[in-house]
């Protein structure tokens, strides 16, 4: 492998390397930074950390962000897959362009415009802005991602098995729960962490949509960030990074599991 | 197979069925009855309707009109999973999550039968289907024949009143797919559940099949056993597809017993009213080759050889008439000597050989 490789591609690999990852390093290792000063080297600690454990408000961002994240994730997975099994099973049903347009239109669509319809929504509809509207919110921002995961999966998956379970004597639901769902799983776990990671990071539609009792983790750091970054910033990014790092391995690590088992639904 | 000399009911009863797709029929005004306990073989070239057929049997597909009954009962209003019918795919569609195991007894789980029965029922059909010891295997570590077995004991061990397979064989190799049609049919003796097989081998509905329906572009030509498919054939395109078949086209004469044709008036049976037009339809086997004219009784049409085949048991030979039509003859290869090509011959057969189409 090594021996085929010119100075010229080792330096473009090593070069894109750095360039999406030493921000990345820097952030973690100053958040082990000693000093108060973000630019300045203090040796090592774990300050920031222990800072952190007692910064409430922080910590109820922390807090309020993994519930939005887990709860908008699971509903638009839920949702984002029923609209992937109707946009794939139906055939050709009247209006499926326009449905499968209109599922696709979010994800083109400007953060701004949709937070901004949300906040109308929200507004027209005299409903307090908080913890449910962001949830809400990003459900609908997520939803469409799912499907496409899932859609991709489904469109490579065996009609013929679901209809082998129906003619086993299950009714059509649970033949999808029983058969067609285990053999997506991955593709729905993909679908799951790829909306919870985009909740856990919208700051965008989470300001327009969100309310005094409900300040998200992005909208906190955010507004920590004008008055100056402390370094506890770096600490509580680094956690971040490693919970989905972590995540995203444990994936990988399971679709890599379920190919070795020469389960087609890894494959797809 | 066809239980004769009992007047049973039919099992399933199809009432002009019709199903079209995009205004193209598929099946069109189909009639049919298959009678309890039979090998039933559903033949027809590829399109023109076969799987369709069964698929509105499992209840996959609504018919667009007419009914299917089992036991005198509509059964339009049963979906899939409720009627007492199992399939075999062609791809098999076995689940690939599960076990051997766990895919022979999902449609028994679906009964909220007791486990110990389950357990029971499953190793049974295992064993019935020399699967024992592979239980614990996944599809993919299957052979293509095991796993054709494995799909077979799904649908069976449901003890459904009818097995619906869909060209089950035609993933195997040559070999394997003679054994199997063996065992399949030993199966449905041992098992005495009505067999509906879907196939475009006519080779194969013969071996296996009790009665055939021959079906071409949605339509129904003919159904009846092996025999008289093949002896008896209602149509020159049902002569033809099953076998091979020659052809002389003629007037029938008075009394119905000679056909016109132009190589002279040929003795037939049957032949129907004077003055219609009417086909012979003859087996290559049922022609002898001569080398001199036969002196009565037989009918008797020169010719000249253009071709002679050896194909090992038989010998196949072309003879071309003074028409200029082709006449296909077999012969078995019993040590007797075989004419050459350019040989002068006649064509040697009794009234009794062939039989006369309308159609
Ligand atoms: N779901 C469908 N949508 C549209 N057309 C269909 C569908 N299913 C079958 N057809 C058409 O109906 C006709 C009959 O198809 P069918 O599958 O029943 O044929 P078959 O006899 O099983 O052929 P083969 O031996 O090739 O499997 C074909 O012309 C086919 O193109
Ligand atoms: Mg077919």
């Amino acid at each position: 492998m090594l021996r085929g490789m010119s100075t010229f591609n080792v330096v473009a690999v090593a070069f894109g390397l750095a360039f999406l990852y030493l921000p990345i390093l820097i952030l973690v290792v100053y958040s082990f930074n000693h000093s108060q000063l973000v630019t300045v080297w203090g040796g090592w600690s774990l300050r920031w950390y222990r800072e952190l454990l007692h910064d409430e408000a922080m910590l109820s961002s922390v807090w309020i962000s993994l519930r939005v994240a887990a709860l908008s994730a699971t509903v638009a997975t839920v949702l984002g897959t029923l609209a992937a099994a109707a946009l794939t099973r139906f055939g050709r049903f009247r209006g499926r362009l326009l449905f499968s347009g209109m599922i696709y239109a979010p994800l083109v669509m400007p953060e701004v415009i949709t937070g901004l319809a949300l906040l109308l929504l929200f507004v027209a509809l005299d409903a307090d802005r908080g913890f449910w509207t962001v949830t809400i919110a990003h459900t609908t921002l997520t939803m469409c991602f799912v499907t496409i995961v899932v859609q991709s999966r489904l469109i490579g998956f065996d009609r013929s098995l679901e209809e082998a379970a129906w003619d086993l004597g299950c009714a059509p639901w649970k033949a999808f729960l029983v058969v067609t769902l285990p053999l997506i799983a991955p593709a729905v776990a993909a679908g799951w962490l790829l909306a919870f990671a985009l909740s856990l990071d919208d700051l965008v539609i989470a300001s327009f949509t969100s309310g005094p009792g409900a300040t998200t983790l992005p909208l906190r750091i955010y507004s920590q960030v004008r008055l100056g970054v402390k370094p506890e910033i770096n600490a509580i990014c680094t956690i971040l990074i490693a919970v989905v790092a972590l995540a995203t391995v444990a994936l990988s690590l399971a679709a890599k599991r379920s190919a070795l088992r020469g389960d087609p639904a890894a494959q797809g | 197979m066809a239980k004769t000399g009992h007047a049973a009911a039919a099992l399933i009863r199809i009432e002009a069925v019709s199903k079209s797709f995009g205004g193209i029929p598929a099946v069109d005004d189909l009639s049919l009855d298959i009678m309890d306990d039979e090998f039933f073989a559903l033949l027809g070239p590829s399109g023109c309707g076969k799987t369709t057929l069964l698929r509105m049997l499992a209840g996959f597909e609504v018919p667009d009109s007419g009914r299917i009954l089992l036991d005198g009962t509509d059964i339009a209003p049963l979906p899939p999973h409720r009627r007492p019918f199992n399939m075999m795919f062609q791809s098999y569609a076995l689940f690939p999550h599960l076990t051997v195991e766990g895919n022979v007894a999902f449609g028994l789980k679906q009964e909220n039968l007791s486990r110990d029965e389950i357990a029971g029922r499953v190793a049974e059909m295992l064993a019935l289907l020399r699967l024992q010891g592979m239980g614990a295997r996944k599809p993919d570590q299957l052979s293509g024949g095991q796993r054709q077995r494995v799909a077979l004991a799904r649908a069976l061990v449901k003890r459904p009143r009818l097995l619906l397979l869909d060209e089950p064989l035609a993933a195997l190799d040559k070999k394997l797919r003679a054994e199997t049609q063996f065992e399949l049919v030993a199966l449905q003796r041992k098992l005495r559940t009505t067999f509906v097989i879907v196939t475009h081998d006519q080779d194969e509905a013969m071996i296996v099949a009790g009665r055939i329906a021959v079906m071409n572009r949605g339509r129904l030509e003919q159904v009846g056993s092996p025999a008289e498919i093949y002896e008896r054939p209602k149509s020159r395109w049902v002569a033809g597809f099953i076998g091979d078949i020659n052809l002389l086209e003629g007037k029938v004469g008075k009394g119905g017993t000679t056909l016109d044709t132009v190589h002279g008036a040929i003795r037939v049976t049957n032949a129907g009213s004077a003055g219609t037009t009417a086909w012979l339809a003859l087996r290559p086997e049922k022609i002898a080759l001569a080398m001199k004219k036969p002196r009565s009784g037989r009918n008797a049409v020169p010719g000249v050889v253009t071709e002679i085949g050896y194909l090992g048991d038989i010998s196949l030979c072309k003879v071309r008439l003074a028409n200029g039509a082709v006449m296909q003859v077999s012969m078995p290869n019993s040590g007797a000597e075989l004419p050459s090509a350019g040989a002068k011959v006649w064509l040697v057969w009794p009234a009794t050989a062939g039989v006369v189409l309308k159609q």
